[in-house]
C-alpha cells in the first residue's frame, strides 16, 4: 500500500493535513529542521516545493520563498538530498513534490531521482491534464504517484482524464487565481462529488487554507484532506515557529461525527 | 483543443489547469472567426483604414546590394505589433470580455494594447517590469494617455519575463472577464499559431510586392527574433518557396559570454511561459538573465515555431551584437533617412553582411518598427 493510501486509512475519516514548505528556504539546514518541526506538530503529509525561478502559479509568499532558496545557492540536487534525508528519518509520512515543468524537463532523470530519494508523489504546477501523459507514464514506471489539479471550472472530460492519470490524491483548488492571496476560497462540493463519481484519487483542497474555519469548510464538502502552504511559509519566513499554526489547523481536521460514532459504538457494545 | 498546438516537438499548452478552459475558449473563438466574413471584413477595415495597411516595400537606394525593407515602421503605433492586437482585440469582443491585460518590455506591445483598448472600449492593464517603467517613461505616458493602467512588476528581475509571469497570475484569477493579449507568437497554445495568423499579412504583402517590384521572389528573407512574431509573420507565406529564411537574434555583448538574448543559438529545449521551446537556462532549469540593447529581443525563450524551424533546418538563425545593430541603425538613418527600431536594426545588420557577400541577391528585411522609442538611448550610445 502506498504511503498516501496508508495515511488516509490510518486517519479513518479524519481529514489529512498536508503542510507545504519550500525546500532550501531559507537555507538547507533550517529547511531540514522545519520539515521535522511540521511533522512533529501534526502534519500527516509533507508537500515540498523545489524552487523555480519563474513560478507562475504562485503568489508573493511562495515566490519569495523560492527566491530565498535560489539566492542561497540551493540546487535541485540539494532538494533531492533533503528529501532523501527526511525519508531516512521518517519512513511513514508521505512526501509530495510540487514544482514546475522546466525543473522536471531540465534534469534527465528528475522523476526517477525523485522516486529514489523517497518522494511519494509529484505535482507539476504548469502541466495540466492535457499535457500530463508523458510525465505520468514516466512516473508510473519510476514508482512515484502523479498528482493532478482539478478546479471548479474543470470540464467533465478533464475530470475523467484526471481520474485515469493520477494516483496519490487530487489537488483541488478552491478558487481561481494563484497560491496565497488572501481571497477566501469557495470549497466547491460539486467538484468533490464529480471527482468521486469519476473515481479520482482522494480530493484534497489547497489554496487559501490558513485558518481552522477554512479546514472545516473544506472538509465539509467531503474532501479527504487539506494542504496549507502560504500561511505556513509566511510564518516561518518571519522567523516564527510553524508549530502552533500546524497544530491548530490539524486539530480542525478531526471528524467529530466519525469519532463520536466510533465512541458510541464502543460504549454501546453489549456485554 | 481542436488543433495540436505543436510545431514538431515544440509548443503545447503548459499552464495551470485553471487556465485551460480559457485557452480552449480562445482557440474556439479563433477558429470560429476563421470562417466568419464579418470578422474578416471588420479586421481588414481596421488594418487598412485605421492602421494604414498595406505598408510599403522600400528598395534601399544607397545601401550596398539589393536590400528591400518591409516597412512595418510606418504602421499606426509604430511597429508590426498593431496587426495582431487588432485581431486579438476583436476576438476578445467576440468572447464578451471587458478587460485586456498584457505584458510589455520596452512598451511597444503595451502601447499597441492601449491603442486597441481605447479603440474597442476595454479596461486595459499593462504589466511592465519596474526597471522598464523607469527606463521607458515616455511609453508609460503614452499608454496612460490612451487610458491604460500600467502596473510596475517588482518580482524577479523586473523585466519582460517577469511581466509575463505577472500577467499570467492576473489571468489565472480574472479569465472570466479578461483576455490576456499576449504580445508575441510565443506562450501556450493557441497564442503562437493565432499570433502567426494575425501577423501573416506582413509576409503576404511583402511576397506580392517583391514579385511586383522585382518580377520574382527575394533570395533571402531576414527578420529579427525576440519572441518571434514579426519574423514568423514575415516568414509564413514564404515557407513553401525556395527562399532562404534567416532569423536574427540578439547577440548582445557577444555570444561567447552570457550577456545576450540568443535563445536559438545558445539555449536548450525546455518549458517556459506555456510552451516547450528553446530557452536560456542553467543545468537545473532555472531561467537565465538575458541582455540586449533592444528590449524587444531581451527575452530568454522564443516562439515554439521558430524552435521547430531551427531544428528542421527550414530557417537559419544568426546573431547580431549590440554594436552591429547600432552601426546598422546609424547607417540606415544616414544613407536612407529612416530611423528604425533597435530590434529591426539587428535584422538589417545581418542583411548588410549578406549583401557584402552576395551583392546580386535580393534581400527582404523586416523593418519591424520605427526608432522613436530608441532615439534617447541612441543619443547616449552613439555619443
Amino acid at each position: 500500500m502506498s504511503r498516501y493510501a496508508a495515511t488516509f486509512e490510518r486517519l479513518n475519516g479524519d481529514g489529512a493535513f498536508g503542510a507545504f514548505l519550500m525546500l532550501g528556504d531559507p537555507d538547507l539546514e533550517i529547511s531540514a529542521r522545519l520539515l521535522d518541526e511540521v511533522i512533529a506538530a501534526g502534519a500527516d503529509m509533507i508537500e515540498v516545493g523545489i524552487p523555480f525561478s519563474d513560478p507562475v502559479a504562485d503568489g508573493p509568499v511562495i515566490q519569495a520563498a523560492a527566491q530565498r532558496a535560489l539566492a542561497a545557492g540551493v540546487r535541485v540536487g540539494d532538494c533531492l538530498d533533503l528529501i532523501r534525508a527526511l525519508r531516512r528519518r521518517n519512513n511513514d509520512v508521505p512526501i509530495g513534490i510540487l514544482t514546475y515543468a522546466n525543473i522536471v524537463a531540465a534534469r534527465p532523470d528528475f522523476i526517477r531521482d525523485s522516486a529514489e530519494a523517497g518522494a511519494d508523489s509529484l505535482l507539476i504546477a504548469d502541466v495540466p491534464a492535457l499535457e500530463a501523459e508523458p510525465f505520468t507514464r514516466e512516473m508510473e514506471q519510476a514508482g512515484i504517484e502523479p498528482v493532478l489539479i482539478a478546479a471548479p471550472n474543470t470540464p467533465e472530460a478533464t475530470i475523467q482524464r484526471i481520474a485515469s492519470l493520477s494516483k496519490a490524491y487530487t489537488y483541488c483548488v478552491s478558487r481561481a487565481g494563484i497560491t496565497g492571496t488572501h481571497a477566501a476560497g469557495k470549497f466547491d462540493k460539486g467538484l468533490i462529488d464529480r471527482l468521486e463519481a469519476a473515481g479520482a484519487p482522494p480530493p484534497v483542497f489547497g489554496f487559501g487554507i490558513s485558518k481552522p474555519d477554512h479546514v472545516k469548510a473544506a472538509l465539509a464538502t467531503g474532501a479527504k484532506g487539506v494542504i496549507s502552504g502560504s500561511a505556513i511559509v509566511d510564518r516561518v519566513s518571519r522567523g516564527r515557529s510553524a508549530k502552533e499554526l500546524v497544530g491548530l489547523l490539524k486539530s480542525a481536521t478531526f471528524n467529530d461525527k466519525v469519532r463520536n460514532d466510533s465512541r458510541a459504538q464502543r460504549l454501546n457494545r453489549p456485554y | 483543443m481542436h488543433l495540436t498546438g505543436r510545431f514538431g516537438r515544440f509548443g503545447g499548452c503548459y499552464v495551470p489547469e485553471i487556465l485551460v478552459p480559457a485557452l480552449e475558449q480562445l482557440e474556439a473563438a479563433f477558429l470560429d472567426a476563421q470562417d466568419d466574413t464579418a470578422f474578416a471584413t471588420e479586421l481588414n477595415d481596421l488594418l487598412a483604414n485605421y492602421a494604414g495597411r498595406p505598408t510599403p516595400l522600400t528598395k534601399c537606394r544607397n545601401l550596398t546590394g539589393n536590400i528591400y525593407l518591409k516597412r512595418e515602421d510606418l504602421l499606426h503605433g509604430g511597429a508590426h505589433k498593431t496587426n495582431q492586437v487588432l485581431g486579438q482585440g476583436l476576438l476578445a469582443k467576440r468572447m464578451g470580455k471587458a478587460r485586456l491585460i498584457a505584458e510589455t518590455g520596452a512598451g511597444q506591445h503595451g502601447v499597441a494594447t492601449a491603442i486597441v483598448g481605447a479603440l474597442l472600449g476595454f479596461e486595459t492593464v499593462i504589466y511592465m517590469g519596474a526597471e522598464d517603467v523607469e527606463r521607458q517613461k515616455l511609453n508609460v505616458f503614452r499608454m496612460e494617455l490612451m487610458g491604460a493602467r500600467v502596473v510596475p512588476v517588482t518580482s524577479g528581475g523586473q523585466t519582460l519575463k517577469d511581466a509575463i509571469n505577472e500577467a499570467l497570475r492576473d489571468w489565472a484569477a480574472s479569465f472570466e472577464t479578461t483576455h490576456y493579449l499576449l504580445g508575441t507568437a510565443a506562450g501556450p497554445h493557441p497564442f503562437p499559431i493565432m499570433v502567426r495568423e494575425f501577423q501573416r499579412i506582413i509576409g503576404r504583402e511583402a511576397r506580392a510586392q517583391t514579385q511586383e517590384q522585382l518580377g520574382k521572389l527575394p533570395d533571402a528573407v531576414v527578420a529579427c527574433v525576440g519572441g518571434g512574431s514579426n519574423a514568423i509573420g514575415l516568414f509564413a507565406d514564404f515557407i513553401d518557396d525556395p527562399v532562404r529564411l534567416i532569423g536574427v537574434e540578439a547577440a548582445g555583448k557577444g555570444l561567447d559570454g552570457e550577456e545576450h538574448g540568443a535563445t536559438l543559438l545558445r539555449g536548450t529545449p525546455g518549458i517556459l511561459h506555456g510552451a516547450e521551446t528553446y530557452i536560456l537556462q542553467d543545468s537545473d532549469g532555472q531561467i537565465a538573465d538575458t541582455w540586449s540593447v533592444s528590449a524587444g529581443l531581451d527575452y530568454p525563450a522564443v516562439g515554439p515555431e521558430h524552435s521547430h524551424l531551427r531544428d528542421s533546418g527550414r530557417a537559419t538563425y544568426v546573431g547580431a551584437t549590440d554594436a552591429e545593430a547600432l552601426a546598422a541603425f546609424k547607417l540606415l538613418a544616414e544613407k536612407e533617412g529612416i530611423i528604425c527600431a533597435f530590434e529591426s536594426a539587428h535584422a538589417l545588420a545581418h542583411a548588410l553582411e549578406l549583401a557584402e557577400v552576395e551583392p546580386d541577391s535580393a534581400i527582404l528585411v523586416g523593418l519591424s518598427g520605427r526608432g522613436d522609442k530608441d532615439v534617447a538611448q541612441a543619443q547616449v550610445l552613439l555619443a
